[in-house]
């Protein structure tokens, strides 16, 4: 079996994005648990990159890492959110959550134990839609509706986030 | 049949290049200390530092010196692991956008055409934006892991004015993209070869761009984050020792990209403008060596412009500077994109 360098990052990146995972959500420490997704956000951008979708990889930097993130610590940081402020969670929430966690897994693989989609491995490396040129060529032809009306949904969210920072 | 398929050569190519690049940039990060003081004195009517070597020239090696030896002081309500990392999100963040550039002609062989870049990837401009959006981590970190309320203003001033001047940098960089139409670096440097630099076509884009990398480098007159009379000193206060030398030569290594970055989308990069010098029947190393230099000129003349700023206009107050950064810097970049499209479109006509 070869081993090239892609299936190295590729198993590497993935041991990173669900570690990260893990942690984000098992950190009792809000700003770690922000960190952590921002580590995992990355690790999905290296899969994305290793897809050859680089579009996609940077736009998730940007948007998700880059910006969203940014505010999420800029309120817990300011909130001074930390392990002693936590609320204590009702015991049997936490039950509940999990069972409610475990059906949904339980969903997805037996959703996905006869899929067809189960034969096809993602093509690594190859294919050049996820380029921008083809990307963009895609979104204002063939989808060019929905990329508008998305856009005006943004609008309304912009319009909406203003009306509501406006008010005294 | 190998067990693992890697090229070794290109790795320890690329390898040596990114070791390359880094070192450069710390050493003209080093002299860029050096230059600050140095024009500041003469803006001020004074010599500047002179004393180590010949005009001052060991300076940097002193301070870098006595910056490592300083006592290393973490505080013990701090959380000490962000706090080691701020320092160190910051220094990486600041070297990342390196990668893209084209720091010189790419240089021919017998066996192939090396172009000296890292990596001249299709997202090229994009890759620049992004390692810019998330540069805000260092300083939020270290500014909250200080456990200082002080730090915390500055990190979160910092943060929101990166954040509200990348926004004018895109749309002026948009102008930048429909001229040469690809991300690609290596591609807008040989457009503008062919057509000129960018510059003449987007003056304003420019002038917009220029504005927000000194905001985004926390250059005066956006230096909020370090505003000493308001916040003492800033995201860094509880730093000592090389960390605080960490977060203060990120900013000259952040200058130092950024002119670069500069240079290469609106004076031409390593080309030298208004010359062909594919005329002169170089050997293509030579040609590399020149270009590489001539990089390195605009890059000296964009810094020196950063420091003249510094020194000759005072700092903003906070209000003014959002208000600058959303009322008018973004209308002026929108407009600007709309015109530059507009222009492209009728020409193309």
């Amino acid at each position: 079996m070869n081993i090239t360098i892609i299936d190295i990052l590729w198993w590497f990146l993935s041991v990173v994005a669900i570690f990260s995972a893990l942690m984000m959500v098992t950190s009792k420490n809000p700003v770690y648990s922000v960190l952590w997704l921002i580590a995992t956000f990355f690790a999905i951008s290296g899969h994305y990159i290793l897809l050859n979708a680089q579009f996609l990889a940077i736009v998730n930097i940007i948007v998700y890492a880059g910006a969203i993130m940014v505010l999420f610590l800029f309120v817990i940081m300011l909130m001074n959110l930390n392990k002693e402020t936590e609320p204590q969670k009702n015991r049997w929430l936490k039950i509940a959550g999990a069972l409610a966690g475990g059906c949904l897994m339980l969903i997805l693989v037996a959703a996905l134990k006869d899929a067809a989609a189960k034969e096809q491995v993602a093509s690594v490396n190859q294919g050049n839609i996820g380029l921008i040129k083809n990307l963009g060529k895609e979104l204002f032809t063939t989808y060019v509706v929905p990329f508008e009306i998305s856009s005006v949904l943004f609008l309304s969210a912009m319009v909406g986030a203003v009306v509501i920072g406006k008010k005294e | 049949m190998h067990l693992l398929v890697i090229d070794l050569w290109f790795i320890l190519g690329k390898a040596t290049l990114i070791a390359c690049i880094i070192g450069l940039s710390f050493f003209v990060a080093m002299y860029t200390t050096l230059a600050e003081r140095k024009v500041a004195g003469w803006l001020q009517d004074r010599h500047g530092p002179n004393r180590a070597g010949p005009f001052g020239i060991f300076q940097p090696l002193a301070d870098g010196g006595k910056l490592f030896f300083k006592e290393e002081i973490i505080p013990l309500a701090s959380n000490k692991f962000l706090f080691l990392l701020g320092p160190g999100l910051a220094m990486v963040t600041s070297l990342v956008t390196s990668t893209v550039i084209p720091w010189a002609a790419p240089v021919t062989t017998a066996t192939g055409t090396f172009p000296v870049q890292v990596a001249d990837v299709d997202m090229g401009i994009l890759i620049v934006f992004s390692v810019v959006s998330v540069g805000v981590y260092g300083i939020m970190i270290g500014g909250w892991a200080s456990n200082n309320k002080f730090s915390l203003i500055a990190a979160i001033r910092g943060a929101s004015q990166m954040v509200s001047y990348e926004l004018p940098m895109g749309l002026a960089l948009i102008a930048v993209i429909f001229m040469t139409g690809s991300l690609k670096m290596s591609e807008i440097v040989s457009h503008q070869a062919e057509h000129g630099i960018n510059f003449l076509y987007q003056p304003l884009g420019f002038i917009i761009f220029f504005i927000c990398a000194l905001a985004e480098c926390n250059r005066t007159p956006f230096d909020l984050p370090e505003a000493e009379n308001e916040l003492n000193f800033g995201y860094h206060q509880e730093y000592s020792s090389m960390k605080l030398g960490f977060y203060l030569f990120a900013e000259y290594i952040n200058m130092f990209v950024s002119a670069a970055v500069m240079a290469t989308l609106y004076f031409g990069g390593y080309d030298i403008p208004f010359v062909n010098e594919a005329s002169w029947g170089l050997e293509s190393w030579i040609m590399s060596a020149i270009s590489f230099g001539i990089l390195m000129i605009k890059i000296a003349v964009i810094l020196f412009v950063f420091i003249w700023i510094r020194w000759t206009i005072p700092r903003f107050r906070y209000d003014q500077l959002m208000n600058l950064g959303w009322k008018k810097l973004i209308p002026l970049a929108l407009i600007n994109m709309i015109i530059s499209a507009a222009v492209m479109l009728w020409l193309k006509k």
